[in-house]
């Protein structure tokens, strides 16, 4: 399991690694932590001839607080986000759902940039990112521009990156004070990818939901905002016949593959199930 | 005495000998990183192979094509089975009496199957080089489904056997047919079913795995010309037996070939056989006259160097109404791949599985196995277990539970009414093992009151009250297993590979000075030989463990030995240890007489050293006696101190235990937690209680993993879909339960230590453990049997099927 | 392939080498710095016994090219013994505490540890699971593993080792 030869690229700036992306074309990678491409490429189905590694460049770290948004830059590693005091207080469920991808040594190298821009299904930030009505941050060649995560998603693999486009931050609305929040996730070991998982944001008022986003992990190609699932629990107490319409609405969306991890039928049975005990421990935790 | 005497429980002490919680000697360097790994070797000029392997199942090889791979900037050659034929070499004899190809030789029989071998510089040229040879195959039908093997109409996979009506085992009946092995009295056993009061009748499965240690198979190779010697470095579990297999397939002399095992990465039966990188590297390293390496990733680890289980049992015991079993009557359909490479001794097609009558007092019963070819990897190794002792373990501990289920009984309470009895012993079992001891009630009951058996009993009524009430989602289940182990394989009346005889042995040295060498023809793979080896001698002759090295490994200076599988090494090489420290003791004894100047009957041995019988100031420390033996030996007798002891063992032993798991199911999700684990083993005498924790621990990890998701699955095509370890479960420490032990201490009447061996007793009796407790979780519902694996989506379709959602 | 000439700290010795972008970090310290101690187990960033520490965080070293670790500080197992060779309190607390057999994990899990007791020195069973969940061993089940880092963790801490009762 040896990767194909490549040459290696270290720009300093991110104009240079754009420059370097759009005139290398098809054949450069962006590289950032390397944990989903770098086995691809050992398996060799991934034979980049460039790689442009994006360690050098400075401004691609950090998390800081934008008014009303928390924005993360696109380098910032898992562990960072574990050891950020702003995401504990402001984004606990990020803090939360970090803690279930992969394992400690991963998250040491794994970004929250690579995360998202990957577009695997299996990841655990792209489900947290259309929950929290995130955005992304793309800059290439043409300049910056900026994409709602929910319309970043096109396919397995496949995203709203323009060839040459970088993703170089998150930023993520402030979930109202007092929410409640819980990403739920089936999986068979730690370092596998999610059975079904979901996300839950809510917002309670007199005992009613007032606000609730959904997302779903690996129960698609892509993530999955389950509004209608979401749209059925506004207004109610989330009592065990609301639960199961969410959970049903919620599964009549999902369409995951078959695998090691079970039938379809199984992984859309556990789906429902992730949802309705989100849904539960969220509601238990707003105020 | 002065007070600096030491006490007799220092003496004691200070030997570190038998019973004593000695600290491995191996973690010294093992904590420092430095251990020696075959792929720690680095030899002037070596040169690296890799495979091209075949992604089909099943195909014809119409072409290969090297020409654009010799171009690749390193590699210098390519090999495949048209190189292998100029010198005999493309297919090699397997242990279980079967061919194998080497490579793929105008068909490939299984994904991933070696096609041809690149060599190269260095790793990075070979795997380019790979990737560049094509390979033009046209793919044939495949049979994965081993019950459609033997379908009139399947395809044949082994051509190279057309019209050969007898294997190695007699007759074949069907294409795809390997062998029928049958034991027992059919007769009275069909008799003892036609009169039974109550009989059962199960398929029981074990699934499809693979031991999996954490470093994989490799060897360096590398031939001198000038001396027409070849020296191999190996992950070799039995180096004496690949050192014969070369001799034997690549016509070397066996003077002119030198295997080495270093250090092993963990072996769990995956590294016994002998697999085509091996036999490819010694061809390549000929043909170039330097060293190569060849090291096997994990995805080729898991998908082509050997198996285990894949066994389907048909199982059916009769019993009286009262629950005393009168018949049991197993029928097994074995799959055994594309090629029979199972490591049994050699008369042993299906190993040992007819100890299927377990820990019970069955008057009659019937086995028969057949085994088959289908389009997956060949193996059929003894992953952490004696030979097919887990599948006969799972198999009647299944069976039991299932009887029980039946008669409405405990579980615990049939095995108690059906055990063999102490007093039986040795107890000449049904299918013809004579088990040479055992208190089986005792250790049940104890197992029983550890964990206050009649209370999870009643816990678990109330919780099924609570379920069927709506309360709770959670389903609790108790897993019973008692299994009783055949393992130290084994006398040689019965036991050989390819017709060695299955002895092992020991040579001592003594140096002057009162330290020593023990040289073993077993070989450790994690087991810790280096350091519970210098026990059985310390306390054998009295001179502390910290001064006996024990070495093995390496074929030029070890004894012959048939090495470290089936929990062989402490009741065979163990014994043949004893024995040559025995002998040293013997010559001692004289020496001692002559220079303490009283007859041999006149001494007694005294912890240390020999002392004069009513006088015990008048002694020789053993230490002393080793500067004699060099210097003052009595008249006639040869100087030193040195034996050699090789062990016939004149019976197996059989170590058993008591295991119990508690685990909850919540049948929404299928999600299991181990809530407690129990096992009690009694594996006779305990020469280092915090090594033999250790295996056991190990052991039902390994059993936790197969019982619960640890399977090689294969799809409809014949591609492996469990080829990482993502897929393959192989829990990590957060899943892995909490284990409790316990032991209880029958010493083997046979065996001079009277030690049986423990390292895979907790594979074997920790897999049903697991799997009885799911299933009598489910047994409320109207369950029977469920097969394994049973991960998270199976238990959620077993509760499904039996209508918790509707 | 053109070769890139990489400098970095090993084990607190500057060191230097030529590789091509594509190798790995653990081949560049197996074969070009001779340092075995660490491990190949499984190639797919699973089994974490290529584990070592680079620039503080726990790493491993199949997952990451040699080009990318120029510059940094890469402590390996050949470099957590005592100044004086003497065994670390991890490494003592693995022999003492049975925490191997086969000893083929053995680094990856120990530079883990090591890494885990810098940020958290007094774990709880629980959070050392999960500290090291990044590693596989086949042979031990983890809980002399566990005992392992509880024995080190005391004996860093100045407290007595309690071994918890079965």
């Amino acid at each position: 399991m040896i990767p194909g030869p490549f040459s290696y690229h270290r720009p300093a700036t991110l104009a240079d690694a754009v420059k370097l992306l759009s005139t290398l074309g098809d054949e450069a990678r962006p590289l950032a932590g390397g944990h989903s491409l770098v086995p691809m490429m050992k398996l060799r189905l991934a034979t980049p001839e460039h790689l442009v590694d994006l360690h050098g460049i400075d401004g691609l770290k950090g998390i800081r607080r934008d008014g009303n948004r928390i924005v993360i830059g696109a380098m910032t590693t898992q562990h960072e986000l574990l050891a950020s005091d702003e995401i504990a207080k402001s984004l606990p469920m990020l803090h939360e759902t970090v803690l279930l991808i992969a394992d400690p040594q991963v998250r040491y190298r794994g970004t929250i940039g690579g995360n998202v821009a990957n577009g695997d299904p299996g990841n655990d930030m792209p489900a947290l990112m259309l929950t929290l009505g995130a955005s992304y941050r793309l800059e290439g060649t043409a300049g910056a521009r900026d994409v709602a995560a929910s319309e970043f998603y096109q396919g397995a693999y496949f995203t709203a990156l323009e060839p040459g486009e970088i993703l170089t931050s998150i930023s993520i609305p402030a979930p109202a004070a007092g929410h409640g929040y819980a990403y739920e996730k089936l999986k068979r070991k730690v370092g596998d990818y999610a059975t079904a998982a979901a996300a839950v944001v809510l917002t309670m008022s007199g005992g009613k939901v007032a606000g609730c986003a959904i997302g779903l992990t690996n129960l698609h190609e892509t993530p999955l905002l389950a509004a209608e699932a979401a749209r059925c629990v506004i207004g109610t107490s989330l009592d065990e016949a609301t639960l199961k319409k969410a959970a049903a609405a919620a599964e009549a969306i999902m369409s995951p593959a078959a695998d090691a991890r079970g039938p379809v039928e199984y992984r859309k049975h556990v789906g429902g199930i992730m949802v309705t005990r989100a849904l539960t421990r969220a509601a238990g935790r707003a105020s | 005495m002065n007070d600096m005497t030491p006490t007799r429980e220092q003496r004691e002490a200070n030997l570190e000998g038998m019973g004593c919680k000695r600290k491995r000697v191996e973690d010294i360097r093992f904590t420092q990183g430095k251990g020696n790994y075959v792929d720690d070797l680095k030899l002037p000029g070596m040169l690296h192979g890799d495979f091209v392997r075949s992604p089909h199942a099943h195909a014809r090889v119409k072409s290969i094509n090297s020409d654009e791979a010799l171009k690749v900037p390193g590699v210098l050659a390519v090999i495949t089975a048209e190189t292998l034929k100029t010198v005999n070499l493309a297919w090699m004899p397997t242990l279980a009496g079967d061919v194998q190809m080497v490579l793929a030789d105008g068909k490939v029989l299984f994904q991933n199957q070696e096609v041809a071998f690149v060599v190269a510089t260095d790793r990075y040229a070979a795997d380019d080089g790979i990737n560049k040879v094509q390979v033009e195959y046209e793919p044939l039908p495949v049979v994965i489904d081993p019950f459609k093997a033997m379908d009139a109409d399947a395809p044949v996979l082994r051509e190279d056997l057309a019209g050969k009506t007898t294997g190695a085992h007699g007759p074949r009946k069907h294409h795809n047919h390997v062998f029928e092995w049958t034991v027992g009295d059919k007769d009275l056993t069909d008799a003892a079913f036609r009169k039974a009061e109550v009989t059962v009748k199960e398929m029981i499965s074990y699934h499809r795995t693979h031991p999996s240690p954490l470093e994989t198979c490799q060897c360096v190779c590398s031939f001198d010309k000038i001396k027409g010697e070849l020296t191999i470095w190996g992950t070799f579990q039995a180096p004496h037996v690949i050192r014969t297999v070369v001799a034997l397939i690549a016509k070397i002399p066996e003077h002119k070939i030198h295997v080495i095992s270093p250090d092993i990465g963990g072996g769990f039966g995956n590294k016994v056989g002998a697999y085509p990188g091996y036999i490819c590297a010694a061809v390549a390293s000929i043909v170039t006259g330097k060293p190569v390496k060849w090291v096997e990733d994990r995805i080729e680890n898991l998908t082509a160097t050997s198996f285990a289980r894949d066994y389907h049992m048909t199982t059916e015991i009769a019993s009286t109404k009262e629950g005393k079993v009168n018949g049991l009557r197993v029928h097994v359909l074995a799959d055994h791949g594309a090629f029979d490479a199972c490591a049994d001794p050699s008369k042993w097609p299906a190993g040992f599985f007819n100890i299927v009558t377990g820990s019970y007092d069955f008057p009659v019963a019937h086995l028969s196995v057949d085994g088959i070819y289908t389009n997956k990897a060949p193996g059929g190794v003894a992953y952490r277990c004696s030979f097919r002792v887990t599948e006969a373990a799972y198999c009647i501990e299944r069976g039991m539970d299932i009887l029980a289920q039946k008669l409405g009984m405990d579980p615990a309470e049939l095995r108690l009414k059906n055990f063999i009895k102490p007093e039986q012993f040795p107890y000449h079992s049904a299918l013809g093992w004579e088990y040479d001891s055992g208190d089986y009630a005792t250790a049940m009951r104890k197992m029983m009151e550890s964990v206050d058996y009649a209370g999870l009993r009643k816990e678990q009524a109330a919780q099924r009250a609570a379920f069927n009430r709506g309360e709770t989602r959670e389903i609790m289940g108790i897993g019973v297993s008692f299994f009783t182990e055949i393992v130290g394989a084994g006398p040689s009346k019965n036991c050989d590979i390819l017709g060695i005889a299955m002895f092992d042995s020991c040579e001592i040295r003594m140096h002057p000075t009162g330290a020593g060498i023990a040289r073993v023809g077993s070989k450790s793979q994690g087991q810790g030989h280096e350091t519970t080896w210098a026990q059985i001698i310390a306390t054998e002759i009295g001179i502390p463990a910290s001064d006996i090295m024990v070495e093995e490994g390496n074929t030029d200076t070890a004894p012959y030995g048939l090495g470290t599988y089936g929990s062989r090494s402490t009741p065979v090489a163990g014994a043949a240890i004893a024995m040559a420290a025995r002998k040293i003791k013997a010559k001692a004894q004289m020496i001692a007489a002559y220079k303490l100047e009283v007859h041999e009957g006149d001494l007694e041995w005294d912890i240390d050293g020999f002392r004069v019988k009513g006088l015990p100031e008048k002694s020789m420390s053993m230490k002393d006696i080793c500067w004699a033996a060099y210097n003052s030996v009595p008249p006639g007798m040869e100087p030193g101190l040195e034996a050699v002891s090789y062990y016939d063992p004149p019976n197996m032993t059989y170590p058993f235990g008591a295991y119990i798991c508690v685990m909850n199911i919540d049948v929404d999700t299928g999600v299991y937690k181990v809530r407690r684990f129990y096992a009690l083993d009694d594996c006779g005498t305990r020469i280092n209680p915090m090594i033999i924790e250790g295996q056991v621990h190990g052991g039902l990890t390994e059993a936790f993993a197969i019982a619960m998701g640890q399977e090689i699955r294969y799809d409809d095509t014949g591609n492996v879909v469990t080829g990482s370890f993502m897929d393959f479960f192989m829990p990590t420490a957060v899943e892995t339960p909490h284990w409790e032990t316990d032991f209880t201490v029958t010493p083997s009447p046979h065996h001079p230590i009277g030690a049986k061996g423990v390292g895979e007793s907790p594979n074997v009796g920790g897999v049903p453990a697991f799997s009885n407790a799911v299933n009598d979780a489910f047994s409320f519902l109207g369950s029977t049997h469920i097969q394994m694996p049973h991960d998270y989506w199976r238990n959620w379709r077993a509760a499904k099927n039996l209508g918790v959602f509707a | 392939m053109a070769k890139t000439h990489v400098t970095m700290k090993v084990n607190g010795a500057e060191i230097e080498g030529l590789v091509e972008p594509r190798t790995l970090l653990v081949h560049f310290i197996r074969e070009n710095l001779q340092l075995t101690g660490t491990h190949i187990g499984c190639e797919t960033t699973h089994c974490g016994a290529c584990t070592v520490d680079l620039d503080g965080m726990s790493v491993k070293s199949c997952t990451m090219f040699a080009v990318q670790a120029a510059g940094s500080e890469i402590i390996t197992i050949e470099g957590v013994a005592n100044a004086d060779g003497s065994l670390s309190a991890l490494q003592e607390g693995f022999r003492m505490m049975h925490g191997l057999q086969c000893g083929f994990c053995t680094p990856g899990m120990i530079l883990r540890a090591q890494r885990l007791l810098k940020e958290n020195p007094s774990p709880s069973e629980a959070e050392i699971r999960m500290g090291i969940s990044g590693n596989i061993c086949r042979c031990t089940g983890y809980q002399n593993i566990v005992r392992a880092i509880q024995y080190a963790a005391a004996k860093i801490n100045g407290v007595e080792f309690q071994e918890a009762a079965e």
